[in-house]
Parts: C-alpha cells; sequence; structure tokens
C-alpha cells in the first residue's frame, strides 16, 4: 500500500521554479533512493515534504496514507510520523540534547494522544540508541549540535530519528561530510529502522551511500523532474556514466 | 531538564492573552487621601507609629524632592505622571494587630494562594521537594499595597539571630539598626524616584544577619499592588554582618487595570567583611495589553555596598513585567577583594518599554565584577542595557567581565546596549562582550521539524538563551521562573 504519494508536484522559492511535476509513489517498509545532480531539486522535495516556510507549492498534491499533507503545519506533519535529518543540522545554544530529544518526543506524542515516556523509559531507549550510534552521554549534555563534528552533527541526527521513529524518513545528503567510519555508523543507525512500518527517501549525490542502506528503489531527478526510475543497480549506472545524459533528456 | 515540557504544558493551560495575575481582589481598605503634601508624609508617618526622626527624615526628603525633575535620560517614553493624583498609602482594613496567619483577612490568604504563594507555614514546611529529598524552606513577607501582611518562620529566623519584618516593624522594634543604615547606601536625596520613596515609603522587608550567621532559609517578600490608582513605594533594607550568608528573593505581581500604576522601590544592601548577600528578583508586574494600555511603571532604585572587605554581593533578576521599567541594581565595591554580580533576564513583548542594567563602581583594591544580561525583545517592544563601570585611581587590580546579549524575536521590536566603561587607573582590566541575535527562521523550521509547535519552539530557543542567567536563581524559584518566560513570550510568534 501507498504510505506516500506526490503527485504532479510543482514547487518555487523566492518566484523561482524548482520542482517542475515530480510523480513519485514511496510504498509502506520501502527505501528510495533519489539521486542527481547538484540544482536538480532534491533538496527542495525534502523541505516540501516536512512543510519549509517559503517553499510554496503552485501545483499538485503530497498525500500521506491517502490524505493531502499540503495544508499542514511542519510540527503536524513531524507528529504523522514525516522525518527530516537535515542535511546541515541546526545549532540551538543552551539547550541540551537530551532536552531537545525529550521536548520533541513527547510534544508528538501528545500531539497523537500517547502518554508521555517516563523519565526512566526515555532514558534508557535514549542510552541504548546512543551507544549503537557511538555517542557518548556527554555529548547529549552538550548543546544541541553546538561545537559538534560533522559526523556528530549526523549521528546526532540518526539518533533523532531513531527516538522519534517515523513512518517515513527523509535522509537529505546524510553522507555528506561523513568518513568512512562515521558513514557506516550512521548507516547502520539508519538500517536498524528499517521494518515494514517506516519508509525512507534517501537522498544522495553517491552511490557510496547506497552501498551501505542498500535502496530499493532509485529515482533520478533532474531539473525539478523524475526522470528515471529503476532498481538498485540503477546507482551504479550513475555512478559509472554520471548524470549528463539525464540533464539531456530533462531538457528535450 | 524536564522543566521546558512542564513549561509549554503550563502556557497550554493558561489563557493566553491574559495575564494571569490580574484580579482584583475585594477587601476593604484604609487610604490616605489623594495627593502627595506634607500631610500625607505625616499620616503615613504616624499611621506606622513612627520614631520623630523617622518623620523628620521624610519630611527632609519630601522637601527636597520638591526640588527635583523627573530624569528624561532613558529610553522610554511614557505621558507625564501627576504625581496629586494617586495614593500614597492604602492599607488592607484590619482591627488589631494580628496574632497569628488565621486572623489574617481570608481574602488575602487567598489571593496569595491564587499566586501560587504559600503563606501558611504547613504549606511551606511540605515544600518543593529536592533531588537529595529534603524539603525547602523559604520564609515568606508578604506585602500587600502598602503593608505586609504577614511573615512566617518568625520564631525559626529569631533562634538564628536573623531579623526578618516588615520594616515598619523593624522601626518600632530595632530603630537603632534601621537608624544606623536606612540611606547609607541610597541617600534619601539619590535621586528623584529615590527621594520620593523617602518620604513616602510604608513597608517592605527588613533583614538583618548577625556575625557569623548563614541564614538558615531561603527568605522571600511578595509584593502585591491591589487598590486602584495607588502607588507603592516599598522599601527593602538587608544587612550582612561579618561573615554571614543571606539569599533574598522577591515577587511582584499586580491586578490588570487600563490606568498605570506607579512603583517606586528601593532596596538597600549592605555586607561587611566576608558576608555575602544574593538578591533574586521575579518581576512580574502587569505589563499593560497589547496595546500598551495600563501596566505597571516600576522606577526603582536598588544598590548594595560591599562595605567589608572579601564581602559578595549578588544581583539576580527575571524581568517580564511592567509597562516601563527603569531600573539598575547596583554594587559599590568599597571594600578590598569584594565582589559584585549581576544577573539579568529582561524580556519584553507587546509594547512594553525595558532601560535597565547595572553600576559597578570599584573603589577597593583587587575588587572584581560580573555582568551577564541577557534581553529578550519581542512584538513591539523596546529593551536597553544600560550599565556602567568605574573604578577610582585607588582602585588598583579591579577587573570586570561584562556580557551582554539580546535576542530579537520578530521585526518590530529593538534592542540596544549603551554602556558605559571608565577606568581611572591603568591596572584595572575590563571585558565587555556583546551579541544580539534573531531567532532564526531555520531554528524554528528545525524544531517544528521535531514536532515542536512554533512557540514550544521558541520557548526551547530562549530558555537556552539565558540558561546560564537561570542557573544562578535558587532552585526554588527555577521552575516557576522559568515557565513565567514562557508566558511573557505567549503571541511573540505569527
Amino acid at each position: 500500500m501507498a504510505l506516500l504519494e506526490i503527485k504532479n508536484l510543482h514547487a518555487e522559492v523566492d518566484g523561482k521554479k524548482i520542482l517542475n511535476g515530480v510523480d513519485l509513489v514511496v510504498k509502506k517498509g520501502t527505501v528510495h533512493a533519489i539521486m542527481g545532480p547538484n540544482g536538480s531539486g532534491k533538496s527542495t522535495l525534502s523541505y516540501v515534504l516536512a512543510g519549509k516556510p517559503g517553499y510554496t507549492v503552485t501545483e499538485g498534491d503530497v498525500l500521506l496514507d491517502g490524505e493531502s499533507i499540503l495544508g499542514m503545519e511542519p510540527d503536524e506533519r513531524a507528529a504523522k510520523g514525516i522525518f527530516l535529518a537535515f542535511q546541515y543540522p541546526l545549532e540551538i545554544p543552551g539547550v541540551a540534547s537530551m532536552t531537545f530529544l525529550r521536548t520533541a518526543v513527547n510534544a508528538q506524542r501528545k500531539r497523537r494522544g500517547e502518554p508521555e515516556l517516563s523519565t526512566p523509559e526515555f532514558m534508557k531507549r535514549v542510552r541504548w540508541m546512543a551507544e549503537k550510534l557511538e555517542i557518548e552521554p556527554e555529548m547529549l549534555r552538550r548543546a544541541v549540535n553546538v561545537g559538534f563534528s560533522g559526523g556528530e552533527k549526523k549521528r546526532n541526527e540518526v539518533l533523532q530519528m531513531s527516538m522519534l521513529e517515523p513512518r517515513l524518513a527523509i535522509l537529505d545528503e546524510t553522507d555528506s561530510g561523513l568518513d568512512i567510519d562515521a558513514l557506516r555508523i550512521a548507516a547502520d543507525g539508519v538500517n536498524r529502522l528499517r521494518s515494514p512500518e517506516c519508509s525512507m527517501i534517501v537522498i544522495t549525490h553517491y552511490q557510496r551511500l547506497l552501498d551501505y542502506i542498500v535502496p530499493d528503489v532509485v529515482h533520478v531527478l533532474s531539473k525539478g523532474r523524475v526522470v528515471k526510475t529503476g532498481g538498485k543497480e540503477l546507482a551504479h549506472e550513475l555512478e559509472a556514466r554520471g548524470y549528463a545524459e539525464y540533464q539531456d533528456d530533462a531538457a528535450a | 531538564m524536564p522543566a521546558v515540557q512542564e513549561t509549554v504544558d503550563q502556557v497550554r493551560r493558561i489563557d493566553v492573552d491574559k495575564y494571569k495575575y490580574g484580579f482584583v481582589t475585594d477587601i476593604e481598605s484604609d487610604k490616605a487621601a489623594k495627593g502627595l503634601s506634607e500631610e500625607t508624609v505625616r499620616f503615613i508617618s504616624a499611621k506606622k507609629g513612627e520614631p520623630e526622626w523617622m518623620l523628620q527624615w521624610r519630611l527632609e526628603a519630601f522637601r527636597h524632592w520638591q526640588t527635583m525633575r523627573e530624569p528624561k535620560w532613558a529610553r522610554v517614553h511614557y505621558p507625564p505622571i501627576d504625581y496629586q493624583d494617586l495614593y500614597y498609602y492604602s492599607a488592607p482594613k484590619k482591627k488589631k494587630s494580628l496574632k497569628s496567619l488565621d486572623e489574617l483577612d481570608p481574602e488575602i490568604l487567598r489571593t496569595y494562594e491564587k499566586l501560587g504563594i504559600p503563606l501558611r507555614e504547613q504549606e511551606i514546611l511540605a515544600g518543593v521537594e529536592r533531588p537529595d529529598g529534603t524539603r525547602s524552606r523559604v520564609a515568606v513577607d508578604a506585602v500587600f499595597d502598602s503593608v505586609s501582611v504577614a511573615t512566617t518562620f518568625q520564631k525559626e529566623l529569631k533562634q538564628a539571630g536573623v531579623i526578618f519584618m516588615p520594616i515598619s516593624e523593624a522601626l518600632r522594634e530595632h530603630p537603632d539598626l534601621v537608624r544606623k543604615y536606612l540611606g547609607t547606601v541610597v541617600p534619601a536625596t539619590d535621586n528623584f524616584f529615590a527621594t520620593l520613596n523617602s518620604a513616602v515609603f510604608s513597608d517592605g522587608s527588613f533583614v538583618y544577619v548577625p556575625p557569623g550567621v548563614r541564614c538558615p532559609m531561603e527568605l522571600s517578600t511578595y509584593f502585591r499592588i491591589n487598590e486602584k490608582n495607588t502607588g507603592q513605594f516599598e522599601r527593602t533594607l538587608i544587612i550582612a554582618d561579618k561573615g554571614s550568608y543571606v539569599s533574598y528573593l522577591e515577587g511582584c505581581t499586580a491586578p490588570s487595570r487600563d490606568e498605570n500604576q506607579l512603583h517606586a522601590a528601593v532596596v538597600e544592601l549592605i555586607a561587611h567583611d566576608d558576608a555575602e548577600i544574593k538578591y533574586s528578583t521575579i518581576q512580574n508586574w502587569y505589563p499593560g495589553d497589547k496595546e500598551g494600555k495600563g501596566g505597571i511603571y516600576n522606577f526603582v532604585t536598588k544598590r548594595g555596598e560591599c562595605r567589608g572587605a572579601r564581602s559578595k554581593i549578588s544581583w539576580t533578576q527575571l524581568e517580564t513585567g511592567s509597562a516601563i521599567t527603569w531600573k539598575y541594581p547596583s554594587c559599590i565595591l568599597r571594600g578590598d577583594d569584594s565582589r559584585g554580580e549581576f544577573y539579568s533576564i529582561a524580556i519584553s513583548n507587546g509594547r512594553q518599554q525595558v532601560d535597565s542594567g547595572t553600576k559597578m563602581w570599584h573603589f577597593g583594591k583587587n575588587t572584581t565584577s560580573r555582568i551577564i544580561s541577557k534581553g529578550i525583545a519581542a512584538g513591539r517592544s523596546n529593551n536597553t542595557y544600560r550599565g556602567l563601570v568605574t573604578t577610582s585611581r585607588g582602585a588598583t587590580g579591579a577587573r570586570n567581565f561584562t556580557a551582554c546579549d539580546s535576542l530579537l524575536i520578530g521585526d518590530k521590536a529593538g534592542a540596544h546596549t549603551i554602556p558605559y566603561i571608565e577606568a581611572k587607573n591603568s591596572k584595572a582590566v575590563f571585558e565587555h562582550e556583546a551579541t544580539t541575535s534573531k531567532i532564526s527562521d531555520d531554528i524554528l523550521f528545525y524544531c517544528r521539524q521535531r514536532g515542536l509547535s512554533a512557540e514550544e519552539a521558541v520557548a526551547l530557543v530562549v530558555n537556552g538563551f539565558v540558561k546560564d542567567v537561570l542557573q544562578q536563581l535558587p532552585m526554588e524559584f527555577a521552575v516557576e521562573a522559568q515557565k513565567l518566560i514562557s508566558i511573557s513570550l505567549e503571541g511573540s510568534v505569527g
């Protein structure tokens, strides 16, 4: 069954058209990779799905479980299970990572009418997940992303994702800025979340990440449209041949 | 720090746009005639049964006040105040002096209960539980309009030798002590508002901690303006004798009224050798409505003197209320090696105007001071930090560190920083840091993507911004303070 349906999605930022009719269906429990050259609209697509202010949908629709999410606030979408792992996670001075996690988890649970997690229960989960992601407890006491290395920031994103248990996780270039060890740790964290209950959209430039997070479907995005869809082998083809031919396709 | 979630819950429960403390208590009161004259001053002094010298002191202040002009240098704007159109004294009517809380007008007791301030000792005894399992104990002095209505824990404090009572009572019971110290830090002629206060102050708290005594509990005063058209002029005097320690907290609220009300208090602190005074304020006077109608004019003079060597005075303030705030808690560092600290969070929203900061006068050798100021401006408010750090020629080895951070919410608020720094000797070291930032849309989006509402996101970011100052508040009040911050910022994001 389709979890997410993107239908003929057109969107613009500051009056500039970025998405020009994206069609995409993500089934429950599947992992989709979206690849494409710089400026093809990958990040824009992720922001539009998450509801970032300033990203205006001019045509088309996005359905989650058959319900349009375009009229929903970002926090409403989050509570419905949409999670975006940011390419550049933001810093929040003075707010401990642990506090942030707890506030987020409970805000979502509350909105869904679920009881808040008790402190011991919450702590137990955080500690377990953090250990798996090789995140030191000391890091959880530090302010969110302040003074974190690139790798720490990305692992912190994966930790948030693990705690929030999304139904649709969008990973925007989670591999950028990571060395090979950090990439493996982050990818392991993501793979741990793979389940029939969690679908993923993995946005990346490179095949490298997809060696670790093996996708079910690969899409090529170019000039704001999906120009090719295939299996995981498509990523290998792209790695070998580049994006040139798809850029021409889209232009034609 | 799960309090953040609590904060948010608290905000949810409260009807937004409504000042929580805006109710009026219906009690009979005993007022002086409207207006200000020598008669008024004599009336107040007689009501209090004061000694003759006190009356003379007041009258001198009043005569001097008549020669003074209202200061205009602050970055605040308000229509002229008609000082003859105010009541200078209002007291809840009572038949005789109270022997116990049970004799207190139940309406007043209910008011404090509504405010969340337990006056009844058993409630205080049952108070906030600390992580280490002990219960907190806070002695409370409640000031209702012009008089103190109840002071708790008198007996326990007496055993420790600590004097904590309304200043009017202290004038009767310890006149020599009061006379020795009153006006020695803020002279009766100090400034327009302080001089006015010297003439007409009606009540406030008096604290004396004898040598070597560590005050066994937090002391606290809650001020409440209830009557219409009434100014509140309280006077607080705290003396920490050699080697003693005391922590004191004041809280302030008032009903929501359309007209502006004047609050002109004076606080004097004196720390002798090796003594320490920690003074905290949670100021939540009615700020006026969204359009700037009503609200308290908070024109307050607070000053502490580190009179003895190695003494320390620390001011911590959380300013969220008042239509206009004009307030500069200061330290005179006279004793060698003495230390002054000022930690401030000033939040303005709606049409509030804040001009606040501190002064640190370094007179003694090797004196140090530290200023951490966090200003948060939302709505159409204006928030100014004004500070003075100065050394005398002899204050060799003086050191100051100042950090002023401003946070803007929205695009119609103003933040201003006006530091004055005067180093009159070459051996002083002063450092000044200042930042101004805005809560960026990107941070808000990041928080909201994680499931926080816009208001929850702002509350979280602001709590992070003020964290290092919040930590300076006594623990009993930190949670309350955090809630207050969120409430003050209600409606600041659109």
